[in-house]
């Protein structure tokens, strides 16, 4: 937490408050030791003498409460803390008055001096303790780039990096964070993305890499085309996205701002009648007062209006650090109650990339690539580039080569011809060849008519996806995966991950329908968490009680239609962010009952006159104190694996 | 038109939370949110008289706190 500096503010609150604090000592250390001035001052007016010297002390540290409630009174804002503690403070003093001018026991004035010194003390530690859990949590957030260095007619300038256009180039010494989105033009570095992803490990780039604005560059200068304007790069929708996210509040913040506007005034009133008819009854106006009193001291709702929305943002802050963008705590909410995990196959639970997997017959495995990445050198589609990744080196030119959609390449060349695709283009062709049956794309190579091998493509699991799979499924969620390939691959990935339940052969706007389904028949307190890589699922990420979308980085969509964000591309952020959640929500619950406790058993003590007002006293600010230490341990999840 | 304006010496969250509930009543302002913790409050009012409406929205927010100032 350290770095936290006191504002001038602060500093000056803190000197009055010690120097009231000692004159207040001193004071109470001769009133005591002199019996109540009684031995130096001569009978029935020494309570005078007592009222004026703690007078001045109570105007020294309380003039500003008492001028704000004067004040806000005059705005019409009636019920406030201010006005709470002079009535209290100031009607101690006047039953002090009373007891002295009818010759009673002299008490009280320390009383009320004190009380106000105490609240004073708890204001500023509240305070103080705001401002370092703010700064603490957001300089997390602090990845604003302030400037750019752009080359403008060979020239180096520094500008804002919102004037910097699309097409130029920017240089980005060591040190500096990349203030825009763009590609490396020039130079070799490393990066560290930590802000952004994470990720603690730095990230390599070099010349024709797309680099994120956010990140830092580490070891040398880079030359950066940019390639998106300020707000439409990645850092200015982070933190666009992080501004807000105070924005969507929880049901949690909802109840106590509500519980706060009927508290004060339900427990004033009672403070009234307190006074009234018990004073009546017995005609012990003072003894019911002062407890009276003592209840409007405890009346402020402040520990709890602060304690909730900070630890909210605490364990948003703690989500950010491992690379967890939550859109507002009513997400960090609705997450802890998720129980059905519906994922997406592609580019989720796998990653999006096709891999040759198996080549058959093996021993021709090098001719079988060779001829495949010559068919298919020049097609951008997925399955070929993984043939041709497969091959390794340059493949062969000299064919001439004609797509056959549908079923596939055919490559003619001087030593003949290559036919690679599924079965329908052998069959066509009338090559004879046994079907393969694999949980893959099947590809058919063969030349001159006969075949010479098949190769099995496939999508390759996360490594990542399994053991997260199987965390979720023993904190007894459901887990569905959704994909619109067909019903083989899709058994075997599932067996692979561990999900429960699979739906396949779906179009895209059937995981619609399917997510609609597993809506309506969840039960209350249920929460559905539909998770994707953002392309293509944006409809089925609003849909859901909470979308996740993966690799947040880069992809707008993702960013707008999701409620949580997986800065990096990794699934391991999800039990993550379930712990996170699960903690916030926890301390949340505390801070509600302590606090609500406290006070209720403060309440009662008081009203039958158990307490005094030092108590009362705790129960406002100490409360708010307690609460706010508590809240702040939401902020340290994320260290704590 | 939404915009967002700082909040200086935001001191006490009950103050906030008052601050909301007063801005939300004023005439053409369609939403708005104040965060305690992000010391920022985000306005979704009437384009046409935005300036207008900010100067009311300043007015409530001196009431509830005085010692609160918007960074406009």
């Amino acid at each position: 937490m350290g770095g936290y500096k006191m504002s001038r503010k602060q500093r000056g609150q803190l000197i009055r408050i010690i120097v009231c604090l000692s004159a207040f000592a001193a004071l109470f250390i001769v009133d005591r030791a002199t019996d109540g001035w009684a031995r130096m001052i001569d009978g029935r007016y020494g309570w005078l003498l007592a009222f004026g010297l703690y007078l001045a002390v109570y105007a020294a540290i309380g003039y500003d409460v008492i001028w704000r409630a004067v004040r806000n009174i005059a705005h019409g804002q009636v019920f406030d803390e201010n006005f709470l503690m002079c009535v209290a403070t100031l009607g101690a003093f006047a039953l002090a008055i009373y007891r002295g001018a009818t010759g009673m026991e002299i008490e009280g004035f320390d009383e009320a001096c004190a009380v106000l010194l105490f609240y004073q003390v708890g204001e500023w530690f509240q305070s103080y303790a705001t401002g370092k859990s703010r700064k603490s949590i957001s300089a997390l957030m602090d990845i604003r780039p302030d400037y750019a260095n752009v080359l403008r007619g060979g020239a180096a300038m520094t500008v804002d990096p919102s004037e910097v256009g699309v097409g130029e180039v920017i240089l980005v010494n060591p040190g500096e964070k990349i203030p825009l989105d763009g590609r490396v033009v020039e130079g070799e570095s490393s990066l560290d993305t930590k802000a952004l992803t994470g990720e603690s490990l730095p990230r390599d780039v070099a010349a024709g890499d797309a680099v994120v604005s956010g990140s830092v560059n580490l070891t040398s200068q880079l030359k950066i085309e940019v390639q998106k304007e300020f707000y439409d790069s990645a850092v200015s929708k982070i933190l666009d996205l992080v501004e807000n996210a105070a924005e969507q509040k929880s049901k949690a913040e909802n109840f106590i701002t509500k519980f706060a506007r009927y508290y004060t005034p339900a427990v004033v009133a009672v403070a009234l009648l307190l006074a009234v008819i018990p004073g009546a009854v017995t005609g012990d106006w003072s003894t019911w007062v002062y407890r009276a009193l003592s209840f409007l001291v405890v009346s402020c709702p402040c520990a709890l209006v602060i304690s909730v929305p900070l630890t909210f943002f605490a364990g948003i802050g703690a989500a950010s650090k491992c690379g967890i963008l939550v859109k507002g705590s009513n997400y960090l909410e609705k997450f802890d109650k998720a129980n059905v995990f519906v994922f997406d196959k592609t580019g989720t639970l796998t990653k999006g990339s096709f891999a040759v997997t198996a080549v058959m017959p093996e021993s021709d495995r090098e001719e079988i690539l060779r001829l495949a990445a010559a068919a298919e050198r020049d097609s951008s589609h997925p399955i070929a580039r993984s043939i041709v990744a497969a091959y390794g080196g340059q493949p062969d030119g000299g064919y001439s080569l004609t797509n056959i959609a549908g079923e596939g390449i055919c490559a003619c060349g001087e030593d003949g011809e290559i036919l690679c695709g599924n079965e329908r283009l052998m069959t066509e062709r009338g090559v004879a060849f046994d079907k393969v049956d694999a949980a893959g794309t099947v590809v058919y190579v063969a030349k001159n008519g006969k075949l010479k091998g098949v190769l099995v493509i496939e999508d390759e699991l996360k490594p990542e996806s399994a053991e997260v799979i199987f965390g979720l499924n023993s904190m007894g969620c459901r887990t569905v995966m959704l994909t619109g390939d067909n019903a083989r691959v899709a058994d075997s990935v599932a067996a692979r991950v561990g999900v429960s339940e699979v739906k396949s052969s779906l179009l895209p706007a059937d995981k619609v329908a399917e997510v609609e389904k597993l809506l309506s028949s969840e039960k209350k307190g249920d929460g559905l968490c539909f998770v994707g890589d953002g392309i293509n699922d944006a409809p089925v990420l609003m849909r859901a009680d909470i979308g996740i979308a993966m690799g947040g980085v880069g992809s707008d969509a993702a960013i707008e239609a999701s409620d949580i964000v997986l800065m990096k591309d990794d699934l391991r952020g999800i039990p993550t962010a379930k712990r996170i959640a699960r903690k916030t929500m926890g301390i949340v619950l505390q801070n509600i009952v302590f606090a609500l406790a406290i006070k209720a058993v403060i309440l009662i003590l008081s009203a039958f006159g158990i307490t005094n007002m030092w108590f009362a006293v705790f129960g406002d600010v100490g409360v708010a104190v307690l609460a706010i230490l508590n809240a702040m341990r939401a902020n340290g999840i994320a260290h704590r694996r | 038109m939404k915009k967002v304006f700082r909040l200086e010496d935001l001191d006490c969250a009950n103050c906030a939370a008052k601050m909301e509930r007063n801005v939300a009543k004023l005439d053409g302002v369609n939403s708005v949110n104040v965060s305690f913790m992000t010391q920022r409050m985000s306005i979704d009012a009437d384009e046409s008289r935005f300036d207008e409406i900010m100067d009311e929205v300043v007015r409530v927010c001196r009431k509830v706190e005085p010692d609160c100032r918007i960074v406009r």
